[in-house]
């Protein structure tokens, strides 16, 4: 084994700037260390004022039942459904960069990992609270598990998608927090190593667990996050197949399609990078990681915004095709009467418009290379992504097979919206949280990447690449037959 | 769990590292161990480490959860309690692959986590001897176990010529304690097992 990686010299450097070991510690432990400027503040109080909001609006729904929402018997899933499917979505983007990529060698993810982990683990936090308070009784819904019970005991249907639901969510946000927090061991021991004030040394130092970056314990390191990558990416795919089967194994017209498990893992995917880009265009901007999250990432990120926004594009035109082809007269009124005319037309187009047509804007680099307008565009994408789920809901919903049940008009009360809001405090809060007291980019991986992406050592590569074949392998592999060991000597 | 003397050499560069393991070793010191502040590739090959068989255990685990899910949706479904679900049959597998799928998941994942933290000695609380403050910041640092018959300066000269930048001696606990990170590190002075 050789301990040189070679890395093409074409390809852009993944750490701008001359940086040591020490000066990463120090850029990324900088903003742990110092106070947090104003624009915290502020971003934190409005956040934790949205959080109290949503949770008025919550205890007004527990207390009073769910009637203080507009929902009703024809459309029974509204705002609430369609934010839970919007933030699950969301999260699918964090799983997809720590796991997914990590599998396929994408050295890039290293600048993103940490933060878009965190935005999972928040984003199903906010996702979790929808369906039990949609339960109406929510102190009843330990029910969901299988424990032994006086009922009989009467065990959970575990034929029906929405025990599967209770089941994906709570494994993806379980092995999301244990892969994520066990990739921050190490970091947090950085952290706690340089610690100056006595509550740091004694926060980082409880939450590090002890680590101390032991050879072997680096040596478990590795399999663990090999493995868990290689647990997760079943699992993350699985995850939003399972949000859709809530609706794919029902008999609603536009719903009951085989579709749906790829393009909701499509769209999800979709969602997540989007809001992967909000968030991270602001982190780098105030806490100047600028050398680590470089335009190379943004436009990597933009790529796949534009892959999975196409891919999704095209299974918006194959539900149509398939309506049509498939003589159902119920399908066919659905998409042609319902969803891409009548009441709820205008939010089908609002959807068509920032989820298929404005990405293709992507296609020039210049636009994926410029910040502001990736940051309007992430924000496009998930107000797009967020009229999908509710275009799919809505519009399915409130033409029943009754025309006396038809709905004519849902809108939502302010203790449905507030609820929505206040999962955007919680989010918030807990990213700020997050942003101040954890490191946001995974250091001991941005050290484990520099000697061979850092834009200085990138000249190294260019003395490889002049020698032939022969003269690289002399020069680089020097094994050592006693010891059965491989050592490189560097010029 | 013991108190022992050991020499410390800290290294800036893994490319002075790895030939400075290969020389350690070949001298017969005893590598206690080599903390670095991100995974060194290759460095547990040099320093002689055995593979890990953490994954083994991942698999186990996954089997575990497999089993567990199946018997157990089998057993209530078909023996406890059979429920009339629209004429659908009682064991229907098909229908319960998510389930099994989302438990193996779960059971390899937490299984292998609380595993790694029970081999690496990991958990709140937990304190340990940490040999340099910049093991996890920019160091390599290499510490050398002392036995009876070991020379402390033979050893320390040896590793100044390997190329080490800051050696030391120091007498510490090789396992680990209940504390926290707040009160002074702690050294045995007093007894050495050596």
């Amino acid at each position: 084994m050789s301990l040189i990686k070679y890395e093409s010299p074409i390809r852009e450097p993944l750490v701008d700037g001359k940086k040591t070991y020490g000066q990463v510690t120090e850029d990324i432990c900088h903003t742990i260390e110092a106070k947090p400027g104003r624009l915290w503040y502020i971003g934190f109080s409005i956040s934790v004022a949205f959080l109290l909001f949503g949770v008025y609006s919550v205890y007004r729904e527990v207390v009073y039942g769910i009637g203080q929402w507009n929902v009703n018997r024809t459309i029974n899933w509204g705002w609430d459904i369609t934010n839970f499917v919007w933030w699950v979505g969301i999260g699918h983007a964090g799983t997809l960069i720590s796991a997914i990529l990590l599998l396929f060698r994408q050295g890039w993810r290293t600048g993103v990992n940490r933060a878009a982990e965190a935005m999972t683990i928040f984003a199903v936090m906010c996702a979790g609270q929808f369906p039990i308070f949609h339960m109406g009784r929510v102190w009843v819904a330990f029910f969901t598990l299988p424990y032994p019970n006086t009922r009989g005991p009467l065990w959970p249907n575990y034929n029906s998608p929405l025990m599967w639901d209770v089941f994906a969510i709570s494994t993806y946000f379980t092995v999301s927090l244990l892969f994520w927090y066990s990739g921050l061991i190490p970091d947090l021991a950085t952290v706690r190593d340089r610690a100056k004030t006595k509550f740091r040394k004694y926060f980082y130092g409880i939450t590090a667990f002890g680590w101390t970056g032991s050879t072997k314990h680096w040596q478990r390191h590795e399999s663990l996050s090999l493995v868990l990558a290689g647990l997760s990416t079943p699992l993350v795919l699985s995850v939003h197949t399972i949000v859709s089967f809530d609706f794919a194994t029902s008999v609603i017209p536009g719903w009951h399609t085989t579709i749906f498990p790829p393009y909701f893992v499509a769209g999800a995917i979709f969602s997540g990078f989007a809001m992967v880009q909000t968030l991270m265009l602001v982190s780098r901007k105030v806490m100047n990681l600028q050398d680590y999250i470089t335009l190379g990432h943004i436009e990597a990120m933009n790529k796949v915004i534009v892959l999975t926004g196409s891919i999704v594009g095209i299974a918006y035109l194959t539900e149509l095709f398939m309506a049509w082809y498939s003589m159902v007269r119920y399908e066919q009124d659905i998409f042609f009467k319902y969803r891409i005319a009548g009441a709820y037309g205008w939010s089908y187009w609002l959807m068509m418009t920032c989820n298929v047509i404005s990405p293709q804007l992507f296609w020039f680099r210049k636009l994926r290379r410029n910040v502001l307008f990736t940051f309007i565009m992430s924000i496009v994408v998930n107000i797009g992504m967020w009229f999908e789920r509710f275009v799919i809901i809505v519009t399915s919903l409130y033409r029943d097979y009754l025309p006396s049940s038809w709905s004519v008009y849902y809108r939502p009360t302010i203790w449905e919206v507030g609820f929505y809001i206040g999962t955007f405090g919680l989010f918030f809060t807990c990213y700020f949280l997050f942003s101040k007291y954890f490191p946001v980019i995974a250091i001991a991986e941005i050290k484990h990447v520099l000697k061979t992406t850092g834009e200085s050592f990138k000249n190294d590569m260019v003395a490889l690449d002049s020698m032939d074949t022969e003269k690289f392998y002399h020069e680089t592999h020097h094994d050592d037959h006693h010891e059965g060991t491989v050592t490189v000597t560097h010029h | 769990m013991a108190v022992k003397k050991f020499v410390v050499g800290c290294f800036e560069d893994e490319k002075v590292l790895f030939p400075a393991v290969s020389k350690v070793r070949k001298a017969g010191y005893k590598i206690h161990d080599i903390y670095t502040p991100f995974p060194v590739h290759g460095l547990d090959h040099a320093m002689g480490l055995r593979e890990t068989s953490l994954h083994t255990a991942g698999f186990i685990f996954g089997l575990t959860g497999t089993t567990t899910a199946v018997s157990f949706m089998t057993w209530s479904f078909t023996k406890d309690w059979p429920v009339n679900i629209g004429g659908k049959p009682n064991f229907a597998l098909p229908a319960w692959i998510p389930i099994t799928f989302e438990l193996t998941v779960l059971m390899a994942a937490v299984g292998m986590v609380l595993t790694f933290c029970y081999l690496c000695q990991l958990a709140p609380f937990i304190k340990k001897h940490h040999f340099h403050a910049r093991a996890t910041d920019d160091l390599f640092v290499m510490v050398i176990e002392c036995t009876a018959k070991t020379n402390e300066d033979e050893v320390k000269n040896f590793l100044g010529q390997a190329g080490a930048q800051e050696i030391n001696t120091q007498i510490a606990e090789d396992g680990w304690w209940i504390g926290t990170y707040d009160k002074q590190q702690k050294l045995y002075k007093d007894q050495v097992i050596a």
